[in-house]
């Protein structure tokens, strides 16, 4: 495979990460560092990698902090080194090293606090552009992503020997088990380590595991996925990358994020080798002890030519004798130890390794990659090793993260140095290295048994099989943290650039709480999390102040362990799939009539019908408002919120929702009604018709149905569990059409001929009934919120489109016109009916000029704090209608109200505009206002006060009804 | 967090309304110290850590409102019951 990096082409193999690629092509440095800008190179093989952090990808696809040791390589993969200025091997931000002692920990808060005014113009543009990771690609993210729910009996963590084995266990039950590894390569441990399961090599045995689970029906096995947050109710989160090693391919997500529900879950993340603190342990050529076996073992690559292995444990020596039977030239061991096992000094001897004990390593040389090496030795003197690889084995952290998302804390373990697993989270068991068994054998069997343990608890039969025999002598081993003899920069956290110095200086300012030590020099909080860090800097600071590791204490772990893109949390809910969208019956006929839609609540409404020759909304707008005074408009009303009601206590209920009162409504008559919260402020408001004794259809605003139906839900469930009466959204069955002027009776005859008599006597205002015609069952009601003669006629959504084309059709030769949502609201302006803007949570029943429909000899929800003082008030706002004096002045709606000549203040302020129109009837701008005490301040003026959009206007208050006050048009 | 509605299963807090504390029961409005009642019942809510029973409406499911019996510090479930019993 061929791919580029900082614009040269190199080859690799598949199965490659970028990272073991460029190794093989003797590529060591990769990136320059956080704040210092010191070269940087592979430190890891995995996901906590701190140093070799690249920008993935080209243009809108660039992504970066992307870790070179966990990008597995495609064909064509582009990369580039980051924060180098002007090219990776020239950077002339490496000065700031030679700064280091201005921008140690806490640098922010000193050096740059004065002057003030310097900190935006000067500092921060120098730091910003001196320090940092990876450049954004400041483009939309073009990648698709998915989400994806699981349900298993058993999820597991992590696929080396632990993870495998719990699957084994588990899945050989029939329990449904999902094994989860962010590898590309199932095996962990074992694809890097050379080791013995039964007679085989490790890797064997994983490739064998991994072939009998892949058998197995109930059992799903993820590669590529990362499990990387634990939530409320045994549900974890995780990171699938579909096609990150493919490159774009049509038809697939980029990435899935899962949702997984488990009742057990196995812990089986293994451990993170730990680094050892000494100076110029962040230079190219230094790498972990384990990644060294990783890169010879799993991917064939020689890390360096001649190689010094730096360890205080046995675990360290592998390496070097790995290193010596792969034929590379012979390692040396550097132990800070004095006496390590025999059998290993053997080995050592065999293999020509050569061997210093009791001696560690004090600092490195090498410009871009590491040249050499000084130990300082058990007498005293100093040597000086060429090496161009520093393997350093400093012990074993178990990966706890996901034990302590929930919140729990982990707990120290003396006999491992380590923090191990303290409370799990509900389901959980850890397993392997990261329950701290850090032999292979132990990670089997203790894989095998939580495997077993988890499928039992979910009800399946385990049968016994035997453990797989492997190496169980454990790795002696004697902590060290840090090399006190180091005098040069020692690394705790590469990534943010934080050396034991650092922690001196925190410990020295009194930052000695972990989470004052955190924010102070930063440790941890860089986008690896401190993985490699976190515990040496509370080894280090504990130190300094005497205490145990423990008695420092830890910082929180939360989701997620690695970084996730926010893409993937969105998932393929962005741009208009960000939400549903809900159409009406006959929204394919207003588009086809040239309708432009609003989104309201999840609905699509026609806005206006934009005619040929049209050029502007308002005029659309204007036709639409002057054909329902003239003539007749059809308008789609089925977004309204409509909500059955049934049952022997149907009008008691709404006597109690309502503060108006319906057990005295006639059957087939319908009447408005208000609603009001709990606390007295008005929540909704809609007419309810009666069709029997026993049956209400009542309407709701569009934005408001899920609501309501929830409060008369909690009405009927909570409150008051005795009342025999039963609720359905009907909103989606019926279609819905207003049909409003003066020829709607004669457009209604023309299309329902007989079925209904439609006279005035025969069907008056606020009439309602149901009836027959053409086969369907029609429910027609008398209501109007135009003040014109209206009528809502309502069908079966299946026939909706059918019968409005019906209604086109019928009263063509009236001139009928369909008119959309900004004519309906001219209408209701024009009219003084409220609708969402005064309806607005503030208002009263009373504001609005709706006081009197509150019964006085009923209980109804609200009616007790309705009657409150501070909602009686008579200097509350209260709804009016206002002109502009100047008749040709455009009103704003939201401007606020001040009395002539007063300056704007909070003080000053009368009110606000909530409504505005232009009225085609009037042939002016209107508006509906709340003004203070305002029903008694007819005809004053005030000033309109918009100092956004537009100059001061003055206005007059009048009635909010502005056509037709005496309703002479409702009952035509 | 997951909610164990009685009338539809184990279902995800995502489908659920919050509303609160469950022990909230309506004053009779017309008591001499209704206002008073009213006002504490509307206004003055307990918030405790720990076990609280508490009202929820499964609104993307069975639009039943259930008296869920939860612990606010671990948002552990211990039980939910609908609030009335379905008369079907
Ligand atoms: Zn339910």
């Amino acid at each position: 495979m061929t791919f580029r990096f900082d614009g040269r082409t190199y080859n690799g193999f598949a199965g490659d990460t970028l990272a073991s690629a460029l190794l093989a092509n003797g590529v060591r440095l990769f990136g320059r560092s956080f704040k210092y800008h010191r070269p940087r190179g592979v430190l890891t093989a995995g996901s906590e990698e701190p140093n070799a952090l690249v920008e993935l990808g080209d243009g809108a696809w660039r992504e970066p902090n992307t870790r070179a040791t966990v990008t597995e390589l495609f064909e064509g993969l582009s990369a580039r080194s980051q924060n180098r200025w002007p090219t990776l091997g020239v950077d002339l931000g490496a000065v700031n090293g030679l700064l280091a002692p201005f921008i140690a920990a806490g640098f922010y808060y000193k050096t740059f606090m004065w002057p003030a005014a310097f900190w935006e113009k000067v500092y921060e543009p120098l730091i910003r552009h001196a320090a940092g990771l990876g450049r954004a690609s400041e483009h939309a993210d073009p990648d698709d992503y998915e989400k994806a729910h699981a349900f298993c009996d058993v999820l597991v963590v992590g696929g080396g020997p632990a993870g495998l084995a719990a699957a084994l266990a588990a899945g050989r039950s029939g329990a449904r088990v999902l094994l989860c590894d962010e590898d590309f390569r199932f095996g962990g441990r074992l694809n890097g380590d050379r080791c013995q399961i039964d007679d085989g090599p490790g890797g064997l045995w994983a490739e064998q595991a991994e072939a009998e689970l892949r058998a197995l029906p109930n059992v799903q096995l993820l590669g590529r996925t990362t499990v990387f947050g634990v939530y409320d109710g045994q549900t974890y989160g995780a990171l699938e990358r579909v096609t990150d090693h493919l490159g774009a391919v049509p038809g697939l997500p980029r990435q899935r994020l899962w949702k997984i529900v488990a009742r057990r879950t196995v812990l089986a993340a293994g451990a993170i080798e730990r680094s050892i603190a000494f100076g110029g342990n962040d230079r190219p050529g230094v790498m972990m002890a384990s990644a060294v076996r990783t890169y010879v073992n799993r991917f064939g690559v020689a890390p360096g030519r001649t190689g010094v292995v730096f360890t205080c444990n046995d675990n360290g020596w592998s390496t070097a004798f790995d290193l010596a039977e792969a034929g590379l030239a012979s390692p040396t061991i550097v132990d800070a130890r004095t006496a390590p096992a025999r059998h290993l000094l053997e080995r050592a001897a065999a293999l020509g390794v050569r061997v210093i004990l009791g001696a560690q390593v004090v600092d490195t040389a090498g410009a871009k990659a590491l040249r050499s090496v000084t130990v300082a030795l058990g007498d005293g003197h100093a040597t000086t090793l060429p090496a161009d690889l520093l393997a350093v084995a400093g012990g074993w952290n178990p990966t706890l993260a996901l034990s302590n998302h929930l919140g729990a804390r982990p707990v120290w373990r003396s006999d491992l140095e380590a923090f191990a697993p303290g409370p799990l989270p509900p389901g959980m068991t850890a397993a392997g290295a990261a329950n701290g068994a850090f032999t292979l054998a132990a990670a089997l069997r203790g894989g095998a048994a939580a495997g077993a343990e988890a499928a039992c608890a979910c009800g399946h039969k385990v049968v016994a099989h035997d453990a797989p025999r492997a190496d169980d002598e454990p790795s002696a081993s004697s902590a060290l943290w840090h090399v006190a003899a180091s005098r040069a920069k020692a690394f705790i956290d590469f990534q943010h650039d934080v050396t034991v110095d650092d922690i001196v200086l925190a410990e020295r300012e009194g930052y000695r709480s972990v989470e004052h030590l955190k924010r102070y020099t930063t440790l941890g909080m860089a986008t690896d999390q401190g993985k490699m860090a976190n515990v040496a800097g509370l080894a280090i600071m504990a130190a300094l102040t005497d205490r145990s590791i423990p008695e420092v204490g830890v910082t929180t772990a939360r989701p997620p362990y690695t970084p996730v893109a926010i893409g993937a949390f969105g998932g393929p809910h962005r741009g208009p799939a960000f939400r549903p969208t809900r159409l009406t019956a006959s929204h394919d006929w207003a588009r086809a009539q040239g309708a432009v839609f609003v989104e309201t609540g999840l609905w699509l409404r026609p806005q206006w019908y934009a005619r040929p020759g049209e050029t502007d909304w308002l005029q659309s707008v204007c036709r639409e408002v002057t054909a329902v005074r003239s003539a007749v408009g059809v308008c789609d009303v089925s977004t309204l919120g409509k909500i059955d009601v049934q049952g022997p206590d149907a009008a008691a209920f709404l006597d109690r929702v309502y503060i108006n009162t319906f057990s005295a409504l006639p059957v087939g008559k319908a009447r408005y009604g208000v609603m009001l919260r709990d606390d007295g402020i008005v929540f909704d408001d809609g007419t309810t018709a009666r069709l029997g004794p026993e049956h209400f259809v009542m309407t709701t605003t569009t934005a408001n149905a899920a609501r309501v139906m929830q409060h008369l839900e909690h009405a009927r469930q909570v409150s008051w569990p005795d009342l025999d009466v039963q609720l359905a959204s009907i909103t989606e069955q019926w279609a819905q059409y207003a049909v409003a002027g003066p020829r709607a009776r004669q457009l209604l005859e023309a299309m329902l001929d007989d079925a209904i008599a439609l006279s005035d006597e025969a069907f008056p205002y606020l009439a309602c009934g149901e009836f027959a015609w053409r086969g369907m069952t029609v429910r027609l009601f008398r209501v109007s919120f135009s003040g014109e003669l209206a009528y809502e006629l309502a069908v079966p959504a299946r026939h909706g489109r059918a019968v409005l084309q019906a209604l086109m059709q019928a009263g063509a030769p009236m001139g009928v016109t369909p008119y959309g949502t900004e004519a309906l609201a001219v209408l209701r302006i024009e009219k003084g009916h409220v609708a969402g803007p005064e309806l607005n949570g503030t208002t009263t029943a009373a504001d609005l000029g709706l006081g009197r429909m509150m019964a006085r000899k009923k209980d109804f929800i609200g009616r007790t704090l309705a009657g409150r003082p501070g909602l009686v008030d008579p200097a509350r706002p209260a709804l009016v209608g206002l002109t502009a004096v100047n008749p040709a002045a455009r009103l704003r709606s939201g401007a606020h109200l001040l009395k002539t000549g007063e300056k704007p203040s909070l003080e000053a302020d009368q009110g606000y505009l909530t409504s505005v129109a232009y009225s085609p009837t009037l042939e002016r701008w209107l508006a509906l206002a709340l003004v203070a005490g305002g029903r008694e301040r007819m005809g004053e003026r005030l000033t309109a006060h918009d100092p956004l959009r537009g100059p001061d206007i003055e206005v007059e208050i009048c009635s909010p009804v502005f056509v037709d006050p005496e309703g002479a048009r409702l009952h035509a | 967090m997951r909610i164990p509605c009685p009338f539809c299963g184990d279902r995800d807090v995502s489908e659920f309304a919050y509303l609160g504390d469950a022990g909230v029961v309506r004053p009779f409005p017309d008591a001499a110290d209704a206002g008073e009642r009213v006002f504490e019942s509307v206004y003055l809510r307990d918030n405790p850590r720990g076990r609280h029973a508490e009202l929820w409406y499964h609104a993307s499911g069975c639009r039943g409102w259930l008296r869920v019996d939860r612990d606010t510090a671990t948002h552990e479930v211990a039980s939910a019951v609908l609030t009335r019993a379905p008369s079907l």
